[in-house]
């Protein structure tokens, strides 16, 4: 099963290689990783999306938590939660492609953040899965790059990890 | 990476303190901290370290010949005391050389501080002159490690890694000094407590737990215990024999564990796992409770995990929760630290008076000493050939089971598991975790170090021994007089033994050919060498070398080089199917 992990370390060099390593080491899957400090600067918020089974999750919580700079773990799938992920995403628009891709784009609720007379640069954001949705209903051919920031997720509700 | 400290956390300069350099608050935190011995070896990066060394006396300095051995001298020297274990080598080879020795020390959950010199803080990055990236090659072997690159947070980082080398599980932590911030000058200051907020290990137990734990373990009609390393980690014995004696129980050791509960007690079957007794194994197989104390359940220690302890609900306590449940699902875990949850066990079967059935108990025991009547240790005794495991049960009866014994990796090391009985914690050294050859003669020095008065005998094997021969020197410099048992079968005994079993006799590379004359090396060392050749020299061989007091002696016993470890379970096969003899 996925599962989106949120994890609070302390905001200093070489942690984020900690936790990169500890995957790779224990051969744990990472489908994403991201990391940027919180509002709280001495602390940076890494979330990874990764697959694993109940006992594999298990470990990787454990471990996770074993890490001297690693200051909080949840898993976020284990309750309600907003996941989000930001996509830019740049496309050849010439001809009908031009309206097209704008309509697509506006059913998306993306935007266009850069224009040329070849192509557009767009801006989503929303789960994983509807950004897959988005590209696949662009022609494969459209395609000339894809940025993705990977998952992003917060609880619901109002209290912290 | 860098230090734990914050700017603002750093003591104010108007403080009136003194002004050091770097070296000099290296040395002086080690000071503070009670350190008496520092094991290493010089180079470029530490060498305003080495100058501060020189100039005092509190902090003595053991210099080794190769660093690997520095920080397993270091790691014996904690597993014998209990304190952190101190090693101090150079940046680049420096620290490459002693990747080893941390990597052992991490396996076996040995607290350490490892002080690393480094590159200049403005050369870091430029493939400088005996540059690695020590933090980065070490970060998965230690349980944490530090650049420093302010020498205002140098105090406080060497006390944080003495703190985290210490506490919780134990580990070898890495503090990487460039060599330019041991010559910056700051006030020192070094924290008498150290709180960091992401690292709070768990001490007491549950309570719930606890009573759970007791409440499973008294109404057992098989109870088996199974511990650890983490008893002998945590100073935990006497409280385990309390509670093991106050139940009557079974109780079997991992090779970690030995020593903790005394071999010559009757309740003690024996090492558990691949080379494990009869008795232990067949009970850890049959019991209905299993207590688990500061063992991890290695795949040693387990055979096939599929078929290990099919009839038993598990108790397992351990500091680090990790360990619980990671290969064998546990029903009833307790984290804590092993001495404070094994005193809360004691009080909660005094306050109570349920007790494991004594007809269940009496058949249970019944059953195990018929498993022990089976003799599994037995060998055959000849006149002609010295028998490996007739050595190792001279050396216990002339050492009066006394002696520190450390180990080096192989067959050697399963024999003096099995045949020396260990009656006391941290007598018994050697590398499990890793299988680190080459680990017991500095492992010997640096017993010896911390008990100068002690008998230290390093059991060791043809192939080991090569593997840190060039120590003999340190022995003489330092005046260290261990004794070495060569049990010399003219073999990679171990690796010939699976070849045996497993690869149809095919003896690949196992075969030592061109042995060094090991009583002339000693004696070019400067030492004694003393050789066995028949069962009748093993006696006179073991007594000169123990009443040379003073002297480091080599004793090469020339043993039976077909001997094989017996009983045997096979890698994959369940712990009940054992070869034995
Ligand atoms: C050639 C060879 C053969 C071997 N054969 C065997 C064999 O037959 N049988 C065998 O047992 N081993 C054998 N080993 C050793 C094996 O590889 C493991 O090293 C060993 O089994 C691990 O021991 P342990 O479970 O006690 O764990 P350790 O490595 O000693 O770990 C200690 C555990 O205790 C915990 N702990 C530490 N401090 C505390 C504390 N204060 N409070 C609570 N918990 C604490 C730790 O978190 C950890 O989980 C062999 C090794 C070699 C090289
Ligand atoms: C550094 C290292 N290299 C290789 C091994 C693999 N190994 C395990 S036991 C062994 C043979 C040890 O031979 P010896 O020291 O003579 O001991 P014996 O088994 O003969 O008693 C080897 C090569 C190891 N454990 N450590
Ligand atoms: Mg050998």
């Amino acid at each position: 099963m996925r599962h989106i992990i949120s994890i609070l370390l302390e905001n200093e060099a070489g942690a984020l290689s900690r936790v990169a390593g500890l995957f790779s080491a224990r051969g744990y899957n990472i489908e994403a990783m991201t990391v940027a400090p919180t509002h709280d600067p001495s602390i940076s918020r890494m979330t990874v999306a990764t697959r694993g089974s109940e006992e594999i999750m298990e470990q990787v919580l454990k471990q996770l938590n074993k890490l001297v700079e690693v200051i909080r773990v949840q898993d976020l799938t284990e309750g309600p939660h907003i996941e989000r992920e930001l996509m830019l995403i740049k496309v050849h628009a010439v001809g009908p492609d031009r309206e097209e891709v704008k309509r697509l784009s506006d059913i998306f609720r993306g935007r266009i953040i850069d224009v040329t007379d070849r192509s557009y640069t767009m801006e989503l954001t929303g789960t994983g899965e509807k950004l897959d949705a988005f590209i696949h209903a662009l022609d494969p051919g459209m395609v000339i790059e894809v940025v993705r920031s990977g998952a992003s997720a917060i609880s619901r509700g109002a209290k912290a990890i | 990476m860098t230090s734990p400290t914050t700017t603002q956390d750093r003591p104010s300069p108007e403080l009136e303190t003194e002004e050091l350099t770097g070296a000099g608050i290296v040395v002086r935190a080690l000071r503070d901290e009670g350190v008496e011995y520092v094991f290493g070896y010089p180079g470029g990066a530490v060498l305003y370290i080495y100058d501060e060394l020189a100039q005092q006396d509190a902090v003595r300095h053991i210099l080794v010949r190769h660093e690997q051995a520095a920080v397993h001298a270091a790691d014996a020297y904690s597993r014998v005391t209990g304190k952190v274990g101190v090693a101090l080598v150079t940046s680049g080879p420096g620290a490459t050389n002693a990747v080893t020795g941390i990597a052992t020390a991490y396996m076996d959950s040995v607290p350490m501080v490892v002080i690393t010199g480094q590159v200049p803080v403005a050369l870091i990055g430029n493939d400088a002159f005996q540059e690695v990236d020590t933090v980065g090659i070490t970060r998965p072997c230690t349980k944490h490690n530090f650049l420093v690159k302010d020498v205002r947070d140098l105090a406080s980082t060497l006390k944080t890694a003495f703190y985290l080398a210490a506490t919780g599980r134990p580990g070898p932590v890495l503090v990487d000094i460039p060599r330019d911030i041991t010559s910056h000058k700051t006030h020192y200051h070094y924290p008498e407590k150290i709180s960091l907020r992401s690292y709070k290990p768990t001490v007491k137990g549950h309570p719930g737990q606890v009573r759970k734990a007791m409440q499973l373990i008294t109404s057992a009609q098989r109870p088996m215990f199974y511990t650890g390393g983490g008893i002998v980690l945590g100073n935990a014995s006497a409280e385990l024999r309390k509670l093991v004696r106050t139940l009557g129980a079974p109780i079997t050791h991992t090779l970690m564990g030995l020593g903790a509960y005394p071999a010559s007690d009757r309740q003690f079957l024996g090492m558990l796992g691949m080379h494990g007794t009869y008795e232990a194994n067949m009970a850890v197989q049959h019991c209905d409770v299993l207590v688990a104390l500061g063992a991890r359940f290695d795949d040693r220690v387990t055979g096939n995990l599929a078929k290990f302890a099919p009839h038993a609900r598990i108790v397992h306590v351990d500091v680090d929760p990790s360990s619980i449940s990671k290969n064998v699902r546990v029903d009833v875990p307790v984290v804590g630290d092993l001495q404070q949850v094994l005193l809360e066990m004691n009080q909660v079967l005094a306050e109570s008076d349920q007790r494991n059935d004594p007809q269940a108990m009496q058949a249970w025991w019944a059953q195990i000493e018929e498993w022990r009547q089976r003799g599994c240790l037995h060998y055959k005794q000849d006149d002609r050939i010295i028998k490996p495991q007739f050595v190792v049960q001279k050396l216990y009866e002339l050492t009066g089971g006394n002696a520190i014994v450390t180990s080096d990796v192989g067959q050697h090391q399963m024999w003096a598991a099995q045949f020396y009985g260990f009656d006391r914690p941290r007598r018994w050294v050697n590398s499990g975790g890793l299988g680190t050859m080459g680990f017991g003669l500095p492992a010997a020095m640096g017993a010896q170090v911390a008990e100068p008065d002690s008998t230290v005998v390093c059991i060791t094997g043809d192939g080991s021994i090569q593997m840190n021969i060039q120590e003999l020197s340190t022995c003489l410099q330092h005046h260290l007089p261990v004794k070495v048992a060569c049990l010399n079968n003219h073999y990679l005994g171990m690796v010939r033994q699976w070849q045996e079993f497993f690869y149809e006799n095919r003896y690949a590379m196992s075969y030592v050919d061109a042995l060094p004359d090991f009583v002339k090396l000693a004696e070019a060392y400067g030492h004694i060498g003393l050789r066995a050749d028949t069962p009748a020299d093993v006696e006179p061989v073991i007594r000169e070398a123990l009443r040379l007091k003073d002297r480091m002696v080599f004793m090469d016993f020339q043993v039976d080089p077909q001997e094989n470890v017996y009983p045997m379970v096979p890698a994959g096969a369940a712990l009940s199917e054992m070869i034995l003899v």
